[in-house]
């Protein structure tokens, strides 16, 4: 029997400002040469995990740690964290805090360099590994230049320029467009294989990161281990779908038409996936399902018009720009890194001077207004909250633009309540924002806009690194707002948030549109689906596989039949 | 010095960054000749209460510095050392204010406005005008007309702004286990 | 980033070829003698010095145009505050008075002053080039190396490295968090009153805070990560070697600042008295 090269026995851990343990009883074999996937919700306790493997628990996060976790033999509460990260190389989640260098040479080297190796040498490592994750012609440039693909595969060289015998990545994908997330998923694959290295994956994105061969996934929550084992004998139970996790799609379509998945279906790729005895009982579920009809909505009411805007001279960010949103649409806005999207956004809410072109509210031309005119009817939130929040009180938060134009007080106190009740906050009122969850928070910052009552929302990816319980949390709640009438647009990469909620989407790439029509078609539509760093979706392609006339129609029945299967199970929740 | 913990150095670094660019960006001017309104002190006084003495004085030292290189392409070295003065003795009276434990009331706020008005009024009123005329050879009036107004209007942005961030900052650091929803 | 801010200027010179530690040295050797002397002589001579490293570095009057004005601006306003100020210092500094014509009470234009003030306005000719030079000619990355060379403890001139990486990053957090709160009803502009204005500036500085807070935090565990501050020393990927290059010019930077200073005090005195 081969000896575990990680090995938790009866681990808890109990964070020095928490009264109850963040794990418990940990019992966990991880042996050389493996590749785990650990999944949990968010507060499951995965990152704490993660934090202990690393050294940050308890060198950085100070707390009790009960049982013991050895590595490689070694007790870890003998070892210091420079000595665990020798054998543990981790790469975090935020690609703009662990690029620390001022060059992609210079952060490849960063760890040679505090080990004092000599300069030809780490010249030599270097450029040995940069060809490795195939960014030879990109060691001069600095962070500015790279894009989000690029970026994580410089922290991934930073950790693999020393011999490393674990690899850790706190959700690689978080931060990443569906596309590159699987040239991530594939890399760290290719990187195993040549190193000889045990990979550990925290991620939540689980459809994702089985786009690749797994040995084992870990399901945590509530601080404890649910489940260990192999990917098939996974999506074979319900113990995602008891954790609020989100399976990948095809399974859960085959849930749903009744289909009884076995472990040898293989159904941990869609390409993998024996789909022979499902293919009745598919299509029986498709005929039973209606087909959805979008009413069409037609009264604009905000038009752009031929809009064209550069950052720098001669470098058009957006270009020829043209479209109309209709009052009580929800339209998701998607396109890679770069191509428009968020400038988009700051152009509506007068953020940015557009060059050319003009842009009208309800047939009023307000290409001349101001960012604080604008605000009253088009309300902008940002992607990070933390941008956002400046007062301690979330009341005082969400009054803050109110005071600013000199609203009444009592008639403050009524438009914040009436907003703090809509948004699901009343009853925090009185609580510091600052003891808050990501997702409440996002919520404070939307709810300090719509107190404003502007008739319609920009939301830059209001979902960004949830998980599927605060995702839906979200969502439906946007969708509860659009039903009472405010027209909600939204900046996204997230292709379930496209199918599932905005019935129209408009594609950029390039500072153009490229196409505006249903999400369906969209993520269906290969080479619109390439231009913008998407995928196509894995229901398209059961769909296909399993020889559906009407595919593109098949991905609209399951979404709405998804919907309101969810909607009763967050009910019970 | 060999001791600062990674935090502290990461602090400094970014700490320089942020002063830098509230130096630039955040400043009003007050209508005398490069004296404004510096937001950047009140950042300077949260960092080095927070930070300790040495971070202050680097944040200041490394900030001003940067900002004027970069900004004007020469280093005004006197008033460089005053901002390095601050962040530092700020840093070193302002340990006993605990903020870390959430608590800066009223008796709190008195003595870091004692502090920083103390040591700022040396800086500008005394320092400052010292080194210009030491290294610059500029008249003497002129400076300490100079320092005085430079003083006086970070001493009171320091009071205000400065206030304002700690007892914001203090406050995220409150035990958040009482809540309950009503 | 705009062109707000000084950076460095890419070009095949050789003052780009020297190590940055070098360049840092001579900087802090030529501000020393540039702040301590006053003696016009040697203010011209270490002048026509700048103007040729200038000219050798390639870098081109318009690549700084925009910071040329500024300081242009910032000397004429000076000059102008000197004289309201103190119209009778270069009569008290020289010991003479050589009216040129009256204006009003003391505020008379000497020669004394003229003088004075034109060798203020002139140290700055001096220092600004150097200055300057040093910050477009020398890599960023370079940087720290050479602060740690020339003495500076490594972590601290890797804290200079930081701040440098993370300026952009805060620039652009900032702009963003202004113009979120500017929607939000929050007037920094001119038409608020200054006590106002200083009240909203608070809303807009918290963001910031508490996300440079947050950053530093996860740069912290970085670091921490890949070992920073393990051992006593550390090495440098992008330190420059020094050359037989370097060593003339740091030992000619030597031999000017001694020079300066011995014509400057070899009277007794800082400044050049020609009356």
């Amino acid at each position: 029997m081969k000896e575990p090269i990680i090995q938790f026995k009866n681990f808890s851990f109990k964070y020095e400002s928490q009264v109850e343990h963040t794990l418990e009883k940990i019992n966990l074999s991880i042996y050389e040469g493996e590749k785990i996937v650990i999944v949990g919700p968010s507060g499951s306790g995965k990152s704490t995990l993660a934090h202990c493997l690393n050294g940050l628990v308890p060198f950085s996060y100070r707390g009790e740690v009960e049982g013991s976790l050895t590595i490689k033999g070694h007790d870890t509460s003998t070892l210091d964290i420079f000595t665990i990260s020798k054998m543990v190389g981790t790469v975090l989640q935020d690609p703009d805090g662990q690029f620390i260098g001022l060059s992609v040479a210079e952060d490849i080297a960063f760890a040679l360099e505090n080990e004092a190796i000599p300069q030809e040498e780490m010249v030599r490592q270097v450029t040995d590994v940069s060809k490795l994750v195939d960014l030879e012609n990109k060691i001069q440039s600095s962070i500015h230049e790279l894009s989000g693909g690029q970026k994580q595969r410089v922290s991934l060289a930073g950790v693999i320029v020393e011999e490393v015998d674990i690899l850790l990545f706190d959700e690689p994908l978080a931060n990443l467009d569906p596309a590159t997330g699987k040239h991530a998923m594939a890399l760290i694959d290719q990187i195993q294989k040549e190193t000889k290295t045990t990979v550990v994956i925290i991620e939540h994105r689980l459809e994702d990161v089985l786009s690749q061969d797994v040995d084992r996934i870990i399901v945590v929550d509530e601080g404890r281990i649910v489940s260990d084992m192999s990917p098939n004998e996974l999506l074979a139970s319900d113990i995602l779908e008891s954790c609020h996790l989100r399976e990948p799609l095809y399974v859960k379509a085959l849930k749903y038409a009744g289909c009884n998945v076995t472990p040898d279906m293989h159904p941990e790729s869609i390409e993998s996936l024996a789909i022979e005895q499902c293919r009745d009982k598919l299509s029986e579920w498709y005929e039973s399902t209606d087909s959805v009809k979008q009413e069409k909505k037609n009264s604009p009411i905000l038009e752009l018009r031929d809009i064209n805007f550069e950052y720098h001279k001669g470098i058009k960010t957006l270009q020829n720009v043209t479209l109309t949103i209709h009052q009580g649409e929800m339209v998701s806005i998607v396109g890679r890194n770069g191509a428009g999207k968020s400038t988009l956004s700051k152009i509506i809410g007068g953020f940015e001077k557009i060059k050319s072109g003009s842009i009208f509210y309800k047939g009023e031309d307000i290409t001349e207004d101001t960012i604080f005119e604008r605000s009253n009817r088009i309300g902008i939130v940002m992607q990070n909250p933390n941008h956002m929040v400046s007062k301690h009180m979330i009341y005082d938060e969400v009054a803050l633009g109110l005071v600013m134009r000199g609203v009444p007080e009592e008639e403050i106190k009524k438009r914040v309540e009436e907003t703090l009740k809509v948004c699901g906050l009343y009853a925090f009122r009185n609580w510091p924002i600052s003891a808050l969850s990501f997702g409440q928070k996002k919520r404070v910052t939307i709810a300090s806009i719509l107190v404003l009552q502007p008739e319609v929302l920009i939301l830059d990816e209001p979902t960004a690194g949830q998980d599927l319980r605060h995702y839906t949390e979200i969502m439906e709640f946007l969708t509860q707002l659009n039903s009472q009438g405010v027209t909600i647009l939204m900046i996204t990469h997230d292709m379930h948030l496209m199918l599932e909620y905005t019935p129209r989407a408009i594609a950029i790439d390039d500072g153009r549109v490229i196409a505006d029509h249903s999400a369906a078609h969209i993520l269906t539509n290969i080479s619109i689906v390439e231009m913008t760093n998407l995928k196509v979706t894995s229901l398209f392609e059961l769909a296909q596989k399993a020889g559906m006339d009407q595919p593109i129609e098949f991905v609209t029945r399951f979404i709405e039949y998804d919907k309101e299967a969810r909607l009763t199970w967050r009910k019970n929740y | 010095m060999k001791n600062l913990s990674i935090r502290t150095i990461v602090a400094i670094g970014i700490g320089a960054a942020v002063f830098l660019i509230l130096a630039k960006f955040v400043a009003i001017p007050t209508g005398i000749p490069n004296t404004t309104v510096q937001t950047a002190y009140a950042f300077l006084a949260l960092m080095a209460v927070v930070f300790g003495p040495i971070a202050g004085a680097l944040i200041g030292f490394i900030g001003h510095t940067l900002n004027d290189a970069l900004s004007y392409g020469s280093v005004w070295w006197s008033w460089v050392f005053v901002s390095l003065f601050v962040g530092l003795f700020v840093g070193l009276l302002g340990k006993r204010i605990n903020v870390e434990n959430g608590e800066f009331g009223t008796k709190q706020i008195i003595s870091f406005n004692l502090v920083q008005a103390v040591v700022q009024a040396i800086g500008w009123f005394v320092l400052a005008p010292l080194l210009d005329i030491l290294i610059y050879a500029e008249p003497a009036n002129k400076v300490f007309v100079q320092g005085l107004f430079a003083g006086i209007s970070n001493i009171i942005t320091v009071g205000i702004i400065g206030t304002i961030l700690l007892v914001a900052y203090a406050k995220t650091r409150t035990k958040s286990n009482s809540l309950t929803k009503e | 980033m705009a062109q707000e801010l000084l950076s460095y200027i890419e070009r095949k010179s050789p003052v780009h070829s020297l190590s940055g530690a070098t360049k840092l040295i001579i900087f802090i050797l030529y501000s020393t003698a540039a702040m301590l002397t006053y003696d016009t002589r040697v203010l011209l001579a270490l002048l026509v010095i700048s103007i040729v490293i200038f000219v050798m570095s390639k870098i081109r009057i318009r690549e700084i145009g925009f910071i040329l004005v500024f300081i242009l601006a910032f000397l004429l306003l000076n000059n102008i505050a000197i004289y309201i100020f103190s119209p009778q210092e270069g009569v008290k500094i020289y010991g003479s008075s050589h009216v040129l014509f009256e204006l009003a009470g003391r505020y008379n234009i000497t020669w004394e002053q003229l003088f004075y003030q034109f060798n203020i306005t002139l140290k700055y000719f001096v220092v600004i080039p150097a200055a300057l030079l040093f910050v477009v000619t020398t890599h960023p990355s370079e940087f720290a190396a050479s602060l740690n060379k020339i003495g500076v403890n490594y972590k601290i001139a890797y804290s200079v490295s930081l701040a440098l990486r993370y300026i952009p990053d805060i620039q652009r957090d900032f702009k963003t968090i202004a113009k979120a709160q500017q929607a939000r009803g929050i007037d920094i502009s001119k038409n608020q009153k200054l006590w106002k204005r200083i009240k909203n500036i608070s809303s807009i500085i918290l963001p910031l805070i508490f996300s440079t807070l947050d950053r530093i935090e996860v740069i912290s565990n970085a670091m921490e990560l890949r070992r920073f501050g393990k051992k006593k020393k550390r090495t440098w990927y992008k330190e420059k070697p020094f050359r037989k290059a370097d060593y003339i010019v740091l030992i000619s930077g030597l031999f000017i600042l001694v020079v300066s200073l011995l014509i400057t005090f070899y009277d007794g005195s800082r400044f050049y008295n020609p009356f």
